[in-house]
């Protein structure tokens, strides 16, 4: 059994907006083991980047933050704000869709890298400088030692993306949560950044968390792959188990709404995704589901083990495991 | 038998761009589409594909004169639009129609979904009362007519994107323009709302122009795709062969480059994976605009620009060196 460096338990996240409380996280659990790279996808109100921004103790005060997030022996969840800045950039990292936002616009790259160094290691100018030279050869950017004296304007998007990685690597954190980092970005810059989330991954045996939408990029790079759904974890298992048979309805449901090659009639999801001010009884999916039924209206499904996966739909086993790749 | 809805030849794009460096003033020219020629049939539908910066959102405003084309001709039933007068040519706009993107920003929040729907008819002075036809739009759409009487932040994504569609659908036009329709809405609702175009398309007859960087999306919809970079096709054929032997080093890497949703065949392919970005269009390389990232390139590919030549029936590349 890999060791676990992420183990969130529980979490839940409320917001007070102006219509009533939105519980936006209902109880997730999520393990992240050594040096895997495991994929997190789920529509947009799904709860995935709100999840971890709780983790990375990044969500306004006005979010109420319940549950556990232990990150190599230390809770995350109510740390004090100096305990949760030692931890940021040093033992857990996180990297956003749009990099430009990411960079501050007036400070030089290089700097910029050293400042995560020197926050968190007792390097002079000197070294640090020398060491984001070496961080920027990591993750790819070529001529290195003169793009460090540059700014992030005169980098395109792909090679600020690869920047955000450099800074977010730069103490060899144990864990990097990557939220959408390709969705801004062309696909064929896409391939390249995916490469460097990899090569980081294989030459420090960083753990990555890939939050995405996408389901193809999972496929391309995830080792295991959790699904959420209205705030919950609907299903989780090894990358080949999950898309050759899920057990879920929804995931089920995603994937064989993908276009592929042919012209057969594409399948989607009857209804809409759930208003999560009221959520539907139960299990969430279920006015979606064409499999639904009474047992379905009523509690809260947890996840359950069905083979070699994970399941939170409470007739996972009756339902026939259909492969739908063949 | 199909026949020709409309002819685009020789388009042309430039932006000016004025550039305040200090004391000096400078201008300079974005070629944000060059030499784009081809054609839609009636009833066919039409994929452009390509990347940020590639030109095909502009092609698609110049086609309905949103925007003012600078050189190059757009025929529309055989009739030149360009010479067309502005009144004769919002008469015609009645046949042709878009989609925009996102449907938040392409309804107008203040209005009922019934009025943002009729808009166009009051607009082009269709005589009468209006109610029934709204009614009928909103349910070819896959939406109720109680409907009508709401605002759109009542709406979902997708259902909003569903409302855009019945006030482009309100005037029959023969051409749509479908700008990224349903690259802001999720997954699961995508294909119903790909499923509704097609839908359409079989009911109604008329022709698309299917915007789009998600090239998976386009294999499903398009009859025939166009693949521009930096500006150009850089091939047009039929989807099939477009997808199952690109002739353009690109249109390879491109396809190489997009994720299928199926690990095992993922992981066992064979990749192109490009240097590099897309050059700037302010300043693009001389010859073939692709030679800087392409691994076939020669001399040749820098001094002498390519132009599209037949490779196979009804499949056309501009490259020196092309794969088939």
């Amino acid at each position: 059994m890999a060791e676990k460096v992420l183990q969130i338990r529980d979490l839940h996240v409320t917001f007070d907006t102006p219509l009533g409380p939105l519980e936006a996280v209902r109880g997730v659990d999520i393990e992240v083991e050594a040096g895997e790279l495991l994929g997190v996808v789920g529509e947009s109100g799904s709860g995935k980047s709100v999840s971890f921004l709780a983790t990375m103790g990044l969500l306004p005060t006005r979010a109420r933050v319940t549950g556990s997030a232990i990150l190599a022996g230390e809770e995350l969840i109510g740390a004090s704000p100096k305990k949760m800045r030692d931890v940021r950039g040093r033992l857990l990292s996180m990297i956003f869709q749009d990099p430009l936002s990411a960079l501050n616009p007036v400070h030089r790259i290089g700097d910029q890298i050293s400042e995560m160094l020197r926050s968190h290691q007792d390097l002079t100018h000197r070294e640090s400088g020398k060491r984001a030279i070496e961080l920027l050869d990591i993750v790819g950017i070529p001529q290195p030692a003169d793009r460090a004296r540059q700014y992030p304007h005169e980098f395109s998007g792909g090679m600020r993306q690869r920047v955000v990685i450099a800074i977010a690597i730069a103490n060899n954190p144990k864990v990097l949560i990557a939220d959408e980092p390709t969705t801004a970005l062309d696909v064929t810059v896409q391939a390249q950044i995916l490469e460097v989330i990899e090569r980081v991954q294989a030459r420090f045996g960083t753990a990555v968390v890939l939050i995405t939408h996408d389901l193809g990029v999972i496929a391309r790079v995830a080792d295991r792959v959790n699904v959420m759904y209205a705030g919950r974890n609907v299903e989780q298992g090894p990358i080949n188990s999950v898309f050759d048979h899920p057990s879920h309805p929804y995931t089920r449901g995603l994937l064989a709404s993908l276009p592929r090659a042919g012209k057969q009639r594409l399948k989607p999801i009857t209804g809409f995704p759930p208003n999560m001010l009221q959520p539907p009884r139960g299990c969430a999916f279920h006015p979606r589901c064409e499999f639904a039924a009474e047992i379905c209206r009523g509690d809260l499904p947890e996840l359950r083990q069905v083979d070699d996966l994970q399941s939170a739909c409470v007739r996972a086993k009756e339902l026939p495991r259909i492969g739908i790749f063949v | 038998m199909t026949t020709q809805l409309l002819k685009v030849t020789n388009l042309v794009k430039n932006f000016e761009l004025r550039l305040n460096n200090g004391a000096r003033r400078r201008k300079r020219i974005v070629q944000a589409v060059t030499n784009v020629s081809f054609a839609v049939e009636k009833g066919q539908t039409l994929g452009l594909v390509g990347e940020s910066g590639s030109g095909k959102t502009t092609v698609g405003r110049c086609i309905l004169r949103l925007i003012e084309p600078t050189s190059g001709t757009v025929e529309f039933e055989g009739e030149d639009l360009g010479s067309l007068k502005f009144e004769e040519m919002r008469a015609l706009r009645r046949k042709m129609q878009i989609v925009f993107q996102d449907p938040f920003a392409s309804l107008d929040p203040k209005m009922t979904v019934g009025a943002s729907i009729s808009e166009p008819l009051t607009v082009q002075n269709v005589p009468g009362d209006h109610t029934d036809k709204v009614i009928e739009l909103l349910e070819l759409v896959g939406l109720a007519a109680d409907h009508a009487q709401r605002y759109p932040h009542e709406f979902s994504g997708g259902q909003r994107q569903r409302i855009g569609v019945a006030r482009a659908l309100a005037l029959n036009p023969a051409l749509i323009v479908l700008d990224e329709p349903v690259s802001a809405l999720d997954v699961s609702i995508q294909a119903g709302v790909v499923n509704l175009f097609e839908d359409l398309q079989q009911r109604l007859g008329m022709s698309y122009i299917f915007i789009a960087h998600d090239l998976s999306v386009i294999r499903h919809i398009a009859d025939r795709v166009a693949v521009m970079y930096l500006g150009k096709i850089v091939e047009i054929g039929d989807q099939q062969d477009v997808y199952e032997k690109p002739s353009h080093p690109y249109t390879k890497a491109l396809l190489s480059a997009v994720p299928v949703p199926d690990p095992k065949s993922e992981r066992a392919r064979q990749r192109i994976m490009l240097e590099g970005d897309v050059p700037s269009p302010v300043n693009p390389p001389s010859g073939c605009r692709f030679r800087t990232r392409c691994w076939k390139a020669q001399d040749v590919c820098a001094q002498e620009e390519p132009v599209l030549l037949q490779r196979a029936s009804g499949q056309f590349s501009a490259c020196h060196f092309p794969e088939t």
